[in-house]
């Protein structure tokens, strides 16, 4: 039989591509719907009703919520060049810096391009130093994963792709702070399960502009 | 299977996860009392990046987050009972509960012995006890008539959430409301029985008496 493999998503959304790489390094065939975050779809709020929010996947008929749940789920059912170390201690330290990811970055991130002034300053510094937490877990690997790209790896690299926005709205270079994180991003976009997933950074920038203006932040 | 530490605090329903957990796979550990005030050099050394128990201690090698603490204790002990389900949808619900768990419900719980005012406390309160109703939903589609949110024995989200169990008495009964209603939550206070008796939980969960006390002097100092 068949699998049935549908993503609901948002084309710019770090946590939908995290699910989108994953697929792809699985080689996994799917369905793939761009959400209308401000008209959601039926869909969308029956298979995700307490949170209502993308990205879900939906493997013949059962809904998986959380990007980090979807990306685990989705190593766990296709088998086929895991994501996961072997280790129990090295898949503890993949989970945890999973988490430090979602704890941190995305918060940071959001206040540079959301915020003016000092609360941006400090958006900044929180930014960069929860980069360069990350460069010393990459220590002198290609990637998180090792040799191939590994559960960290899928997690952290979306962001790429909202770099240009925060450097462009924070007024600093994200390579000159941590020139290693870029490395690390030019070898996994030499993957294509990255580099056909990620969308320009501009298309994001202009995006952003948009919601700027949307919401009132100028 | 080496030397295991849990540095903690007993009131910490968070170190408590690690503890249950170490149980059920009948590890020995030594329980260390992290002082806090002012943090301990082991605590600043093994988690430096949050600062925060609990740490597990496994052959020295620190494994900090209290949920990544219990997958790791499940891959590292294998032969023990199993803490996650083995099917992968089956797991992706128990890590998707356990996440609003620790996301939404706990910041909620937390929020009514900090709340200003009345109209603060009511609105958290409010809160607590939808998110209970949902996980009450959530017992009986994972449980599947079972004791337990994982079947016939203690997992991930009975962990997840049983620990939040001394705390629950104790708001009931400081704030005077009712969180595991058996008119509303009946498979969830039947639960909550049997979680609580269950041998791998019982020495590890304060006494409410105790944790009314500790969450007086923390949250109601007496005035100077």
């Amino acid at each position: 039989m068949a699998d049935e493999v549908i993503l609901l998503d948002f084309w710019p959304s770090p946590f939908g591509l995290r699910a989108r790489i994953s697929l792809a390094e699985k080689g996994v065939e799917y369905e793939y719907k761009d959400e209308d975050l401000s008209n959601k779809s039926p869909l969308l709020l029956k298979s995700n009703p307490i949170h209502k929010k993308i990205p879900v996947l939906i493997h013949n008929g059962k809904s998986i919520c959380e990007s980090l749940v979807i990306v685990q789920y989705i190593n766990e059912v296709w088998k086929d060049k895991p994501l996961m170390p072997e280790d129990p201690y090295e898949r503890a330290q993949a989970r945890f810096w999973a988490d430090f990811v979602d704890k941190k970055l995305y918060d940071c991130g959001t206040r540079i391009w959301r915020s003016k002034g000092e609360a941006q300053d400090a958006a900044k510094k929180e930014f960069i130093d929860c980069l360069k937490l990350l460069e010393g877990e990459l220590g002198d690997k290609p990637f998180y994963g090792g040799k191939n790209l590994g559960y960290v790896d899928v997690v952290l690299v979306p962001f790429a792709c909202w770099f240009y926005t925060y450097e462009t709205d924070g007024n600093f270079s994200i390579e000159n702070e941590c020139p290693k994180i870029i490395a690390w991003v030019k070898r996994c976009m030499e993957k294509e399960s990255v580099s056909k997933a990620l969308p320009d950074p501009h298309k994001v920038y202009e995006l952003v502009g948009f919601l700027k203006k949307k919401h009132g932040v100028e | 299977m080496g030397e295991v530490k849990v540095l903690g605090a007993w009131p910490s329903p968070f170190v408590m996860r690690a503890r249950i957990a170490l149980n059920l796979k009948s590890a020995d550990y030594e329980f260390i009392q992290e002082t806090m005030n002012p943090k301990s050099q082991l605590l600043l050394e093994s988690n430096p990046v949050y600062k925060k128990i609990p740490v597990l201690l496994h052959n020295q090698r620190p494994v900090c987050e209290s949920m990544i603490i219990v997958q790791y204790i499940d891959d590292a002990w294998p032969t023990g009972p199993s803490i996650l389900p083995s099917d992968p949808y089956d797991r992706a619900i128990a890590r998707f509960w356990a996440a609003y768990i620790d996301d939404k419900w706990f910041p909620s719980l937390s929020t009514i012995a900090r709340a200003q005012g009345e109209e603060a406390r009511v609105e958290a309160i409010k809160q607590v006890i939808s998110g209970i109703q949902l996980l009450e939903e959530a017992f009986e589609k994972c449980s599947k008539g079972k004791s337990f949110f994982s079947g016939d024995s203690i997992g991930l989200l009975d962990i997840a959430l049983g620990c939040f169990l001394g705390w629950i008495k104790t708001t009931e009964k400081m704030a005077g409301v009712k969180i595991l209603d058996p008119e509303t939550v009946p498979h969830l206070v039947g639960w909550a029985e049997r979680f609580c008796a269950d041998s791998a939980v019982k020495e590890v969960m304060p006494e409410t008496e105790k944790l009314i006390a500790f969450a007086k002097a923390k949250f109601q100092p007496p005035s100077k």
